[in-house]
């Protein structure tokens, strides 16, 4: 008993020390800002930015930016996510489109994908269009490589207990194929959510339009430094929430099976 | 009488980077509508590679398969397999899994949960209807998969070494009630096993095999009575017929043991 508390005294749980931590960076950087170490101009302390949410809610209709701008990714993952099944299916099927495409959609997964927003306002205008359209580009390639991934390791002898039935190949692919790779492929969706999300904000801020990449902008344009920041946690603590959230369902599908 | 299934002269060789091997040899059975036959045989003498070529799994080999005297080629929807691994499918629950092939028949749901709950309690699992496999023992997901099969009522059954992760007396008990529907069913059925008494126990006819090459090394007609079942065991017919098996078998699997530890030994 006494020992238990002890090591428990010594070690605490990974939640108190990684939120001690922050806890912590945060009380630094408010010193550092009051002790006029860092200009407030620059980077506002913690304090600020925490005020400048009443304002974000109120004024500049933060939480109609998080509707649109999510709305607006999970539109682009639900998309990307039928291409990118479709493809990585066709890259599983075709040996030879496999070994020809699998290292360039790897490599493309590593790329800023988020620059080629000018070749899609030429192509759709200055609209949602557009932003769906990144956020798609942005999540196909983990999708992809995912579902290529969990379907090359389905078991041979369930695909041979399809076969003696007859399946016809989509029934083949729906009834086995899919759901025997469906823990991988969720793992490609989450991570194309995520990464639906970075673009989908990167272009509203860049071509200013809709959300909360347009908000960031407006504010940064306008000298609301603190709100700026306060919007730039806002899409931290949401994408944070999106991981962990997404993370606990992921295993929740893996350990039902 | 034409036979319900026959084999002829088939053979298969595997091209490796190690070389070819020559898995099967000219191996020739025929088997009479209804009737029970073993093959017995060491490990990696092609009983596997036998199955999966009847069962239409294997494209290229030499030699013919026929039904009813009409030669077939790939899977065949009145062909049952079971297989030798692990083949349940983990997303769903057992009495999910049994009613697959139904499902994929287009069987309405209530005709198939009805028809797969039978089934679940003919191989002991009532009780166990919505665990998945992974809450499951290695035995049970077997029996689900053998439970899969027979719910299709297929007319000619394969199953390779179906009891084999089972402990003795589940085997024997399932053995039983396997034997009691094939001979209902009057199904032609084709047994891959390693277990001698097993083989004897079902079997109207015993085939065993040889060491590589894979070829029918002789073929022992089990005169026993039927309806049989597992307290057959105790007889002296029964110890003959097992005596007479080993007999054959024990110089196979010899050869079996040698090259494996000749393998061990180049490696
Ligand atoms: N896909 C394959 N490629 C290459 N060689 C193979 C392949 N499948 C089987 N073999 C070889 O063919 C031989 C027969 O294999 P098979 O699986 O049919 O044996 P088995 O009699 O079923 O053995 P066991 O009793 O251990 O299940 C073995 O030597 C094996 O190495
Ligand atoms: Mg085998």
């Amino acid at each position: 008993m006494a020992s238990a508390t002890l090591t428990s005294l010594r070690k605490p749980p990974a939640i108190v020390t990684r939120f001690g931590a922050l806890a912590l960076f945060l009380l630094g950087w408010e010193a550092a800002s009051r002790a006029g170490w860092i200009s407030a101009f620059i980077v506002p302390p913690p304090s600020e930015i925490y005020n400048s949410f009443e304002m974000l809610f109120v004024q500049e209709g933060l939480v109609d930016a998080f509707l649109r701008t999510f709305g607006e990714a999970f539109a682009a993952a639900g998309l990307g996510s039928v291409i990118g099944i479709a493809v990585g299916y066709l890259l599983h099927r075709s040996k030879l489109a496999g070994l020809a495409y699998t290292d360039w959609v790897a490599a493309m997964a590593s790329a800023p994908l988020v620059l080629l927003y000018p070749l899609f306002l030429v192509v759709f205008g200055r609209n949602s269009a557009t932003i769906v359209a990144m956020g798609v580009v942005g999540c196909l390639p983990p999708i992809i490589l995912k579902t290529k991934e969990g379907l090359d390791g389905v078991k041979p002898v369930l695909l041979n207990v399809g076969r003696t039935y007859g399946l016809t190949p989509w029934r083949q692919f729906r009834m086995i194929q899919f759901p025997a790779a469906l823990p991988t492929i969720f793992n490609g969706v989450r991570i194309g959510l995520l990464f639906a999300i970075i673009n989908v904000v990167g272009v509203e801020y860049l071509i200013v339009f809709g959300g909360l990449g347009q908000m960031i902008s407006d504010l940064g344009d306008r000298f609301e430094i603190a709100a700026m920041f306060g919007g730039i946690v806002f899409v931290i603590l949401v994408s944070v929430c999106f991981f962990f959230i997404t993370e606990k369902i992921e295993t929740w599908l893996l350990s039902s099976k | 009488m034409t036979p319900a299934l026959s084999i002829q002269n088939v053979a298969k060789t595997f091209s490796t980077a190690q070389g070819d091997v020559r898995a099967l040899d000219h191996v020739s059975i025929d088997i009479r509508a209804g009737e029970f036959v073993s093959v017995i045989g060491p490990s990696g003498c092609g009983k596997s590679t036998l199955m999966n070529i009847v069962g239409g799994l294997v494209d290229d080999y030499e030699g013919e398969v026929h039904l009813d005297g009409a030669l077939v080629r790939g899977c065949q929807k009145q062909i049952g397999v079971v297989f030798q691994e692990e083949s349940t499918f983990p997303w769903r629950t057992a009495i999910d899994n049994v009613a697959f092939p139904m499902e994929a028949a287009g069987l309405p749901r209530e005709a198939r949960m009805a028809r797969a709950r039978e089934l679940l309690e003919l191989v002991g699992l009532n009780g166990f209807e919505n665990r998945f496999p992974s809450e499951l023992s290695g035995g049970m997901r077997q029996r689900i998969a053998i439970a899969r099969t027979l719910a299709f009522q297929p007319r000619i059954l394969l199953m390779d070494e179906p009891f084999a992760a089972l402990d003795e007396q589940t085997r024997l008990l399932l053995g039983d009630k396997v034997l009691q529907i094939q001979q209902e069913l009057n199904q032609t059925t084709l047994l891959i096993t390693h277990n001698i008494a097993e083989a004897v126990q079902l079997s109207d006819r015993v085939l065993i095999m040889s060491f590589r090459p894979g070829r029918i090394k002789r073929v022992i007609d089990i005169d026993l009575p039927r309806p049989r079942s597992s307290k057959l065991m105790g007889g002296e017919k029964f110890g003959q017929y097992v005596a007479a098996i080993w007999e054959d078998l024990r110089e196979e699997a010899s050869k079996g043991l040698q090259d494996m530890e000749r393998v061990r030994a180049g490696a």
